[in-house]
């Protein structure tokens, strides 16, 4: 007979959790001699459970990737784990063999990873390539596999499943291209799903829906998902537990309540509290005459065509016209393919516009050419969103803050006069002058591209996606130092980003980009509280951690 | 893809007339000319004899309408006359094109499967001693003179282990017919094509090899292995294909070049080619040949770029369907 404290127990164990499906246990993971540090991972431990979403939240270099990599057995060959378990069922994966740990991929668990753009081959079909988890396990026949792959493919809700299987990689969008990976990662129905930042890489919107099919194929499937991301929107969107992770170690683990509502580590709260608010302050409009005037901006991409076929075209900016007034930041926000981009490359003219008017100062910059435009151009600078390919790496710093004023006639020990002075001006010692850009991190260089685009002193300086490639707790800290430029040097700022939580934050007014026209422009408190155009409004609503950080204002 | 050769057609031609007008100008520009070089060898280099003989191959009329006449002559298919050998330009350059296809091709095909071969054995080993030693003696073979390891294998196949034939293309006079023909030109063919097949190896070797490394560090890769797929699957699906596309760019490119371009081993193995009918044309201001033979490897340059394209358009779905 049973007795009933047995029972109970039983009972309670069943409610409480169910067997994990993963245990990782102590783990430790060897970085190559020479690195930053000696270990990638640094005696980690938590649980997969099946059912729960647990999201690995950390900035670059914390290991979390490296967590991921060695579960799958994935890790590059110079990184080896020197310690600890990755218990999946009663086999620790890292005393297996080589075979049964290629057996286990992709049928006792599955990753996604980042860039969809890149994690598919180019030169193979869709459906072959969902086809050859099939083939790597010996399941199926050819026929078979095929049909799977678009059985497949119509569950993870890509349009038309049957021209998708036929299609090849380049023919799909970044959207599809993840569902194709996550179809291929279901294909065996696995107890595990490793997703390593799979909507980083993806617009807004998109990644609304990539999230909502992870968090439905999870739940359907009873699967336990680690999700390796950096944004906590996205963990308040879709994770049930959360580990923060910081040189190699967990910092923190909870419940997503309770890590996002009461942090209890100090890296933790600087993290939550790098993310930028997504409400617009109500600001005082300018009244200060317009510094730039943009009419009727129009520049048109033509691709493919030759003697026979005609080419393709696309607008990629329709009819634009905004003016900035001096000392204002105007925001562009849209999605990729929107034309925000090329509308800043047309105002610099590193692209030439097919008609409309770009007034710098009263001066029509749209057509100059020459030596006219050489001169003019420097009245208007850039600062670029990528901070390790905007810099020469074979020049000194130095040489790169000094190039454009010597090219504009200042002579040589005044303008390296002045990059010392610009350089901490950015926040960077002097002595950088003479280091090469490869010496500083991503915020650094960030910080060198700012005071290039400062060199010349310009009227206008337009940021594209400036801050998109930093760490979240860096990013902070750009936009804060180009708040602190603006003001002291009273710039006028062309903001584009993709970032509507960045945008909101630096932004006097935002004009929101569709299909290269301007679908909507006003005061940036204006299209955050009453935006007027239905895709502003789907925009604002795909911002993940919306509706948690919504309730936290009002609540 | 029909109307992608047919454009591509039309644009060698015209490209083709752009590069036989330019090749006429210089060959004029160039001091000497066939009639002073002929009076000179004939011992008679007066104005008179000289001026005779301009009259005769029509070099006293003003460039352009020289170029006029050379350029309608060749749209009705005629390269001209070698008057140094009393021959048409067309009948000596076809009788020896065979020849020098014959060797280029081989050596072409000796040296894309064995350095393809070879790259994807090093990328397969990269840091290892076997890595090393194919790169070393790929690029050894790329290093040294052509035309002392042409001698250095005569001297050793040819002389000392008299394996097989030192030069020429058959054995003369031997009679041989059908299958003892080819065999015995076969038996010619092996130093030259081998000779020229190991030197232009290491160039595929290379780009092999660093193309393979470049992509298998790719995301795709990465995938394929999450799949549980087996290593030699991946490497000959997902790494190899990929990794073939620069080198099918290279090996079109050098193809073309190729067929011009063998005159160093045509002359060591006495080769009767096009390499060596340029080289004797270029020593003789043989205007008409040379421009001839220019012509020809020009227009295999530009039907190998086309192969290549339509080639890299099989390859490629990104080409072939964007």
């Amino acid at each position: 007979m049973h007795s009933i404290r047995a029972l109970r127990a039983r009972a309670s164990k069943g409610t409480m959790m169910a067997t994990p499906a993963a245990r990782i246990e102590h783990l430790k993971i060897a970085l190559p001699e020479g690195a930053d540090r000696a270990l990638a991972v640094d005696d980690v431990s938590f649980d997969l459970v099946p059912g729960e979403i647990l999201c690995i939240v950390g900035e670059s270099g914390s290991g979390k990737s490296m967590s991921a990599n060695a579960m799958m057995g994935l890790l590059p060959d110079l990184v080896r784990p020197v310690g600890g378990r990755i218990l999946v069922g009663d086999k620790d994966i890292l005393t297996l063999s080589d075979k049964e740990r290629r057996d286990m991929r992709g049928r006792a668990m599955a990753m996604i990873f980042q860039e969809p753009m890149s994690a598919l081959n180019p030169l193979m079909k869709v459906a072959d390539q969902i086809a050859e988890v099939y083939e790597a396990h010996g399941l199926l026949t050819p026929r078979e596999r095929k049909d799977r792959a678009v059985q497949l493919l119509t569950e993870v809700g890509i349009p038309e499943p049957e021209k998708a299987a036929r299609a090849y990689p380049f023919q799909l969008s970044g959207g599809q291209r993840q569902r194709v990976m996550i179809a291929m990662a279901l294909a065996l129905e696995p107890k595990i799903l490793i997703a390593d930042e799979p909507t980083t890489a993806l617009d807004v919107t998109t990644q609304a829906q990539i999230l909502d099919l992870i968090r439905h194929l999870q739940r359907e499937r009873d699967m336990a998902v680690m999700f390796i991301t950096h944004d906590f929107g996205v963990v308040a969107e879709i994770a049930d537990r959360v580990a923060v992770m910081q040189f190699g170690k967990i910092v923190e683990e909870g419940s997503v309540d309770d890590v996002l509502d009461h942090p209890q580590h100090d890296y933790t709260r600087k993290l939550i509290a790098a993310i930028p608010r997504l409400s617009a302050d109500r600001r005082a409009a300018i009244e200060k005459a317009p510094i730039l005037a943009v009419e009727g901006l129009n520049k048109t991409y033509h691709t493919g065509g030759s003697m026979f076929a005609k080419g393709r075209v696309v607008h990629a900016v329709n009819d634009v016209s905004f003016v900035l007034a001096d000392g204002e930041t105007l925001g562009i926000v849209g999605e990729s393919g929107s034309g925000k981009s090329s509308v800043g490359r047309c105002l610099v003219r590193l692209l030439d516009p097919d008609s409309g008017v770009v007034k710098l100062g009263g001066v029509d910059m749209a057509y100059m050419k020459g030596e006219e435009l050489r001169r003019e151009r420097k009245r208007i600078q850039m600062i670029f969103q990528d901070p390790y390919a905007s810099l020469n790496p074979r020049s000194r710093v130095g040489r790169i803050l000094s190039e454009g004023p010597m090219a504009h006639g200042k002579p040589k020990d005044e303008a390296y006069q002045r990059a010392s002075e610009l350089l901490e001006l950015v926040g960077l010692d002097a002595s950088a002058i003479d280091r090469y850009p490869h010496e500083f991190s991503g915020g650094q260089r960030q910080r060198i591209g700012i005071a290039r685009a400062l060199a010349l002193e310009p009227e206008v300086i337009i940021a594209d996606e400036a801050v998109s490639a930093l760490d979240v707790s860096i990013q902070a800290q750009v936009l804060d130092l180009l708040a602190d430029l603006k003001a002291r040097l009273n710039l006028a700022l062309v903001f584009i980003t993709h970032d509507l939580r960045v945008a909101a934050q630096v932004c006097d007014r935002i004009a929101v980009m569709q299909k290269g026209r301007i679908v909507e422009l006003g005061p940036a408190y204006d299209i955050f509280n009453d935006p007027r155009d239905a895709y502003t409004r789907s925009l604002i609503e795909a911002i993940p951690g919306r509706e948690k950080e919504l309730a936290a204002m009002t609540g | 893809m029909v109307r992608f050769i047919i454009s591509r057609l039309i644009k060698a031609a015209i490209l083709l007339l752009a590069i036989l007008t330019l090749n006429f100008l210089l060959i004029h520009a160039a001091p000497g000319d066939p009639a002073a070089v002929m009076a000179g060898e004939a011992g008679a280099a007066d104005e008179e004899f000289i001026r005779q003989l301009r009259e005769r191959f029509g070099l006293d009329k003003p460039l352009i309408t020289q170029l006029g006449i050379y350029l309608g002559g060749v749209l009705q298919g005629d390269l001209g006359f070698s008057y140094r050998q009393q021959v048409p330009v067309a009948d000596l350059i076809f009788d020896r094109l065979p020849a020098t296809l014959l060797l280029t091709m081989t050596a072409f095909v000796i040296a894309l499967t064995l350095g393809t071969l070879a790259g994807v054995l090093a990328s397969a080993r990269v840091g290892k001693w076997s890595d090393t030693f194919i790169s070393t003696a790929a690029l050894l073979f790329y290093a040294t003179p052509l035309f002392w390891v042409a001698l250095m294998a005569v001297l050793v196949f040819s002389v000392h282990l008299n394996w097989l034939p030192a030069f020429g293309f058959e054995t003369v006079g031997s009679g041989y017919t059908g299958f003892d023909r080819a065999l015995d030109v076969a038996r010619h063919l092996v130093l030259p094509a081998v000779t020229l097949g190991l030197f232009f190896m290491a160039v595929y070797m290379r780009m092999t090899r660093a193309s393979m490394l470049e992509v298998s560090q790719l995301d795709f890769v990465k995938t394929a292995r999450a799949k549980g797929l087996k290593n030699s699957i991946i490497q000959r699906r997902h790494i190899f294909r990929n990794a073939m596309l620069p080198v099918v760019t290279l090996a079109g490119l050098q193809a073309g070049q190729l067929v011009g371009g063998a005159v160093l081993t045509e002359t060591v193995f006495a080769w009767p080619g096009i390499g060596r009918l340029m080289f004797e044309a270029l020593q003789q201001r043989d205007y008409n040949l040379l421009l001839g033979v220019f012509f020809v490897s020009a227009a295999m340059v530009l039907l190998f770029n086309l192969i290549t394209d339509i080639l890299y358009r099989v390859v490629d779905p990104r080409i072939r369907v964007a």
